[in-house]
């Protein structure tokens, strides 16, 4: 998995690209998450456009990551599911978790 | 795909390339099977699942631990059985992470996917130790 971050105001975006499962793609993604968040980054979109697999590490990365922003008093939503990422949240409950968007500029402006 | 049950025997390495290859595998088996796309990503995720829990769990990612896949095609369905050499577990002790105390927790989904994707679902602990799950998927009438 490849990833890359964009600021957009005091809000940023970390554009994900590949596989999220057990091992490099999860690991990547804790340590962005980590990352960002020791900077003073606690308003993160993850963009999901281009994950193409999502296994179970990987969902429980994305809770994991949840979790430890709020915790810290930020927020983390979700940008762009597809159909896959989007059927496995809805057969893990997540979507209730979860603040979901399909538009970047609402997602950017809902915190 | 010939009309006589055939079925294929893998041993895997517990390494974590071992899990990709397996769901691989069983893509490219449930394709030849007549599975649509869909079936074939369920049964692959089902199968990366079992196969990712026996090398983080049963085997506990020890290399002399070995990983046996079977692959059974019949006339009815792709069944699929996933055995490591770990000290077994029993699925009614997995957490339900839909349960609203378990929604933020760490474990359950593997299990949970597995179920939700496969027709039938079950684990069952080795008498020689290990946990060996069962899993198929059913052709889809006309």
């Amino acid at each position: 998995m490849t990833a890359a971050t964009r600021e957009i105001g005091n809000v940023t975006v970390i554009d994900l690209d590949g596989r999220i499962t057990l091992g490099d793609g999860s690991a990547l993604l804790r340590d962005l998450i980590r990352e960002n968040l020791s900077k003073g980054h606690n308003k993160l979109v993850l963009n999901l456009a281009a994950v193409s697999y999502l296994d179970s590490t990987g969902l429980g990365e994305l809770v994991s990551g949840y979790r430890l922003v709020k915790s810290g008093g930020g927020e983390l939503k979700l940008l762009h599911l597809n159909k896959k990422v989007s059927d496995l949240l809805q057969v893990t409950k997540l979507y209730t978790v979860f603040d979901i968007h399909n538009d970047e500029s609402q997602a950017v402006a809902s915190f | 795909m010939s009309s006589k049950p055939q079925r294929i025997e893998i041993v895997l390495e517990t390494v974590i390339d071992s899990i990709a290859l397996a769901e691989e595998m069983s893509v490219r088996l449930a394709a030849a099977a007549g599975f649509n796309e869909d079936d074939q990503y369920r049964i692959g995720l089902a199968v990366h699942e079992s196969v990712m829990n026996a090398y983080q769990y049963g085997n506990e990612q020890k290399r002399e631990k070995k990983i046996h896949v079977v692959f059974e095609l019949s006339h009815e369905k792709m069944a699929i059985r996933v055995t490591d050499q770990g000290t077994g577990f029993r699925v009614e002790e997995v957490p339900d992470p839909r349960m609203d105390e378990n929604m933020l927790g760490e474990t359950g989904r593997g299990v949970l996917l597995m179920r939700a994707f496969m027709d039938e679902f079950d684990v069952l602990v080795r008498q020689g130790g290990g946990a060996e799950v069962i899993m198929a998927k059913r052709y889809k009438t006309q």
